[in-house]
């Protein structure tokens, strides 16, 4: 292999390191980002025009017209996705990525069969790959509401755990025995696709965001291993990369939401809908009206703002950004308190705000702002259940309990503004909606806010 | 096991590469804010998508008769370059927004 490629794979992969680092720092990410993108580019160009192989130039059309429909597609759905909708677009681009390392697999495995370390790679990548791309797809439709409940298929614990040693024995058994056989191929792509559909199936949605870490992670390491395969170093530096840092994403999200990994995988939340039925009991609710709530805010010294996912699919962040505005121009001092999982994944209600201009240093984090809690007079949450149920913090026998939540329930009065009185997304009741201190604004949260922004001009 | 430990014996650099890299990941990530998270992830999807290299070389060590090594390498490097150039672009218009507007 030419010097200049492996000098260039080299500048690629110091890149990687490099943009990854630079991700970590909010004012440097941008940058970072750019940084990996052109260390990319540069792999792809180089592995496309220096090499020392004998290529006929209908090749070089075929994979010129393969990228330049991938990076259309690609760039048109980047520029024209809604950022509420961006824990799904990076569950799909991950699953794309796993699609192409499982094809890889499959062209390769024929030829080097007779070699039992390359077909072990081959096959790795193949299930690993499949795992990715099913899954991915899963967790895609999960998320965007095609696939809207949790289906459990019975024992899918044992199910599962039988399947994936099924599969891995018959791997095993592939690359022991060095057979040839296309058909025992497609059979194991199609056990690996089977998999990812069933690991990721009965994962309730509240849990998808670590899924989706937890499978980018897995594209990573499909990667790293089709680099092995090549012998080729930023395949495998930029996928173990990938690979390590997202299994320490998987795990800081897990800790947010107070989850460990394995009853992510093995899930805990199936006893939710059990738990949501006996609640019944938990005395009754006040609803409250626009002008209402417009006048104790307006009185208020210090007002917090909790956005929840709600907020973003009713895409009312310019409004509450309007009523900030508005609440600051009378003196109120205003925060948002941003739950480490507020949205669907972590970080995304941070973009969501960016995006409709709220300034960076109102929104502040959950250990931040606790304290601050019982100081504040008025609580504004807007579409947000699960990270602000008390049952976290008193009822063991509630799925969340344990996981860190905003502690509103300390504040001297708590506005919750919800369509309605539907369980939240982990499908548990919420008992600070029964708070005597709670009053409940019924509606769409961008009606109710626009609404509560015309009063709030009137007074 | 013995296929084992001579992998690891003909391969001993490709190990210690491999090993020394999830190190570098792992110090890489850590102690981030929780506000770069999904950012973050959307980066490293992008940078997942480096599995392209090993899409292009299919095609390009593919016989020009094997349709099928062909297909599915035209598939692969679709697939891959849409990871690619869809996560770096969406991550960017992320990142975009935390920049301050005034």
């Amino acid at each position: 292999m030419g010097v200049l490629l492996n000098i260039i794979y080299l500048i690629a992969t110091v890149t990687f390191i490099v943009g990854l680092k630079m991700l970590g720092h909010p004012e440097t990410a941008k940058k970072g980002n750019l940084i990996a993108a052109a260390g990319m580019g540069l792999a792809i160009l180089g592995t496309v025009f220096v090499h020392e192989l004998e290529v006929p130039p209908l090749i070089y059309i075929l994979v010129g017209i393969a990228i330049l429909i991938g990076s259309i597609i690609g760039w048109l759905i980047a520029i024209k996705v809604e950022m509420t909708k961006m824990p799904e677009l990076v569950s799909l681009f991950n699953g794309f990525g796993g699609a192409s390392a499982a094809l890889i697999g499959l062209v390769e495995y024929g030829k080097n069969v007779t070699n039992a370390t390359q077909s072990l790679t081959i096959v790795s990548g193949i299930i690993i790959g499949a795992i990715t791309f099913s899954g991915s797809l899963i967790a895609w439709g999960k998320l965007n509401g095609t696939l809207k409940s949790v289906v459990r298929i019975p024992y899918y614990n044992i199910v599962n755990n039988i399947t994936i040693i099924g599969i891995i024995i018959f791997a095993a058994f592939m690359v022991a025995s060095s057979v040839d056989s296309q058909l025992f191929l497609y059979a194991l792509l199609a056990a690996g696709l089977i998999y990812g559909i069933l690991f990721v199936l009965p994962i309730g949605g509240a849990d998808m965001p670590v899924v989706i870490s937890l499978l980018n992670s897995l594209t990573g390491i499909a990667a790293a291993i089709t680099g092995i395969l090549y012998n080729n170093m930023v395949m495998l530096v930029g996928g173990i990369l990938v690979g390590s840092a997202g299994i320490i994403l998987t795990v800081a999200m897990c800790k947010a939401m107070n989850r460990t990994l394995g009853s992510v995988i093995f899930g805990a939340f199936g006893g939710a809908a059990a738990t949501a039925g006996e609640n019944k009991a938990l005395g009754s609710i006040k609803s409250t009206t626009a002008s209402d709530a417009a006048i104790m805010m307006n009185y208020a010294n210090n007002v917090v703002i909790v956005p929840g996912y709600g907020l973003a699919v009713a895409q009312a962040q310019h409004v509450i950004h309007e009523l900030e505005g508005i609440l600051i121009k009378r003196g109120v001092n205003v925060k948002y308190a941003i739950h480490p999982v507020a949205g669907r994944m972590p970080g995304h209600m941070n973009v969501l705000l960016a995006e409709s201009n709220v300034e960076y240093n109102m929104l502040v984090e959950m250990e931040d702002i606790n304290p601050q809690f019982s100081n504040t007079d008025i609580v504004l949450v807007v579409g947000a259940n699960d990270v602000v149920n008390p049952a976290a913090h008193n009822n063991p026998a509630s799925p969340i309990y344990g996981m860190p939540i905003l502690d509103v329930e300390n504040a001297k009065h708590i506005i919750v503004n919800k369509r309605s009185m539907n369980a939240g997304y982990a499908g548990i009741e919420n008992e600070l909606f029964y708070n005597t201190k709670t009053s409940m604004l019924f509606g769409d949260a961008k009606a109710a806010l626009t609404d509560l922004v015309a009063e709030m001009k009137n007074i | 096991m013995n296929e084992f430990w001579e992998f690891i014996e003909n391969n001993l650099q490709i190990t210690y590469i491999l090993i020394l890299a999830i190190f570098v990941g792992i110090e890489v990530i850590k102690s981030i804010p929780a506000v770069l998270h999904t950012p973050l992830m959307s980066g490293a999807n992008a940078l997942s998508g480096v599995v392209i290299v090993g899409a292009i070389l299919v095609m390009l060590h593919a016989d020009p008769t094997d349709y099928v090594a062909l297909s599915l390498g035209f598939v692969a490097v679709v697939l891959g370059v849409l990871n690619v150039v869809g996560g770096f672009a969406v991550t960017d218009r992320m990142l975009q927004m935390f920049k301050r507007k005034k």
